[in-house]
């Protein structure tokens, strides 16, 4: 009796654990399919789910020069941004970890604090910043940004690596006379490397979605795929199997890095309070 | 006594030096940021106080404090905060809420459960333009969206939601990105349960319910506050979502605070209005931030 409530629960459970992942993730799963209907096929009512499928909407994007041109933007910040903040966090989170002031706690605290500043909050001045400066619609001045807005986590989120690091190791290298450069890039680089990657995945993951200041500091020159997309916004997007063709590829590789890195966002997206 | 003079400014020495390098390697990274985080708020204050527009050259000078004055008093202005605070609440509870009954579910064994949760939590990864338009055309659009075509199938009037309920239909969305971060942290924070503690009470009798009451709700509370806060630090300022589908509209029906403040300084040149309006929006994240930062400075051990 108790065998047989056990495995009715346990079909219970998996139906509608599957029934739920199926209808959250059904929007994507649908966008994917539409990037390979025809146009006419796209808008069919009833939508169709068997279809002849067809690449013509991706030879479509394709050959829009302008979508290579705004991956390129994409991926010029996205990784300009994160390697900018890797060189700014990765000396400041060895300081803190190994050491530490009576400062370090507030430090942290305070650099957390900055992360909270809404960016709405500080549009205005920012606009007229780049503006003034001349760094408006460039890939210098949305990276910089990128940069500065991320900067916080990736501190915090090496800072939690590194301490991982055993320091008597870190320590066993400075006593056979190694300097603090050696101690840094000789031996804690390789120990904590895979805690490094994982900050630059996040890194490059909340760049490449970010969205607020791509729609706001860019136009045409700089505009990367957050922006490109936002065009659709238009009576263009009508146009669902371009607009399904041209999402499906700005998202993939950004999906594919989450479903890998998932365990490690956790740690970073929380500033280390869930492991 | 001697000796001890002698050798003690030596440790002291090389602290003194080790402070200087660690102090060297802070540096850049608290300079860089301790700018980025006080001239913006500072140029947003000073701008709040000032009769500035960008095409109007004619307007000029100090305000005091008339851009706050008109702000306060502006309906539209009354009208975004409150849309602020249901689509923050709104998407709140359905992502905490969701998120702990779905983190339960998902730590279940189950055929296929890898699959599944990468299915779940996959939402939160795609790009907020994306999600919105995606959710806009393919999904709810009253004539080729397949939500409208299952009205149909069932025999109902497709609804157009974003004309008809642009709010409501705006926080779904958020929510469906949202939902998915809740699950991933609360699901993390449930696999960290002890087992042996799950199985004591299970011999003790306690039913799922009491298990979940009594033991995960418990354990989960300091994952779901630290998911509470900082969502609600970034559903503050929803900017995208709303650009994309509805441009605040209809009227300010789905303006909220972020995108009130983008239309004034953006749109109509005001940058006297739009920073007062940025100065409300950090004293609100103040007021959450101060929870969050107190919150896992409880975590840090340093």
């Amino acid at each position: 009796m108790a065998l047989k409530t056990k495995r009715s629960t346990r079909i219970a459970v998996t139906l509608l654990g599957w029934g739920i992942a199926l209808w959250l993730f059904f929007p994507i799963f649908w966008m994917i399919l539409t990037g390979f209907k025809s146009e006419v096929e796209a808008v069919s009512t009833p939508p169709k789910l068997v279809f002849m499928p067809t690449l013509s909407s991706y030879a479509e994007v394709f050959e829009r020069a302008s979508y290579w041109h705004f991956t390129f933007n994409t991926v010029i910040v996205s990784v300009g941004a994160t390697v900018g903040a890797l060189l700014l966090a990765i000396p400041a989170a060895y300081s803190m970890a190994f050491m530490p002031s009576k400062r370090t706690r507030g430090t942290l605290l305070w650099m957390l604090s900055t992360r909270m500043l809404p960016p709405v909050g500080v549009l205005v001045p920012i606009y007229l910043l780049a503006r003034n400066t001349h760094l408006l619609d460039t890939r210098t001045g949305l990276g910089i940004v990128d940069m500065l807005t991320n900067l916080p986590i990736i501190v915090w989120m090496l800072f939690t690596f590194f301490r991982e690091v055993p320091a008597p190791i870190l320590e066993a290298g400075r006593m056979d006379g190694a300097t603090r450069w050696q101690e840094m890039t000789m031996v804690l680089l390789p120990l904590a490397l895979p805690g490094i990657a994982s900050t630059a995945l996040l890194s490059l993951i909340l760049c490449w979605n970010e969205a607020f200041w791509s729609l706001n500091l860019t136009s045409s020159n700089a505009a990367p795929l957050t922006a490109f997309i936002a065009s659709f916004s238009s009576p263009e997007g009508l146009f669902f199997g371009k607009l399904s063709a041209a999402s499906t590829l700005a998202v993939a590789p950004i999906l594919v890095f989450g479903w890998i890195s998932q365990k490690q966002l956790v740690r970073g997206l929380t500033f280390g309070a869930v492991k | 006594m001697q000796a001890v003079v002698e050798h003690s400014p030596a440790p002291g020495a090389s602290a003194r030096k080790g402070k200087g390098a660690g102090f060297l390697l802070l540096f850049p990274a608290v300079l860089i940021l301790l700018v980025w985080s006080l001239v913006p708020l500072g140029m947003t204050l000073w701008y709040s106080l000032l009769n500035y527009n960008l095409v109007d050259p004619t307007l000029h000078g100090f305000a005091g404090f008339s851009n706050y004055w008109y702000l306060l008093t502006d309906p539209d202005f009354l009208h975004s905060l409150l849309n602020t605070f249901i689509l923050v609440a709104g998407v709140l509870v359905i992502s905490v809420g969701g998120g702990t009954l779905l983190a339960v579910l998902y730590d279940q064994e189950f055929f296929g459960r890898g699959i599944a949760r990468v299915l779940v939590i996959s939402p939160f990864f795609i790009m907020p333009t994306v999600s919105a338009l995606l959710w806009k055309n393919l999904m709810l659009h009253p004539i080729y969206g397949v939500y409208s075509a299952m009205m149909r199938a069932v025999g109902l009037t497709p609804i157009d939601w974003l004309a008809q309920f642009p709010l409501l239909t705006v926080m779904m969305i958020v929510a469906w990105e949202w939902l998915p971060f809740a699950v991933l942290i609360l699901l993390t924070a449930v696999q960290s349960l002890d087992s042996e503690q799950k199985e004591a009470a299970r011999m003790d009798g306690a039913g799922p319910i009491a298990q979940f009451r009594h033991i995960i709700l418990p354990h989960l509370g300091r994952a779901i506050s630290v998911v509470v806060m900082i969502e609600t630090i970034y559903l503050l300022t929803i900017f995208a979502e709303i650009s994309v589908t509805t441009a605040g509209g209809p009227g300010v029906a789905s303006t909220n605070l972020a995108y009130l403040i983008y239309s004034r300084a953006l749109l109509q040149f005001d940058v006297g209005g739009g920073s007062a309006g940025g100065v409300v929006a950090i004293i609100i994240a103040n007021i959450v931030a101060v929870f969050l930062v107190r919150s896992v400075a409880r975590n840090l051990e340093v």
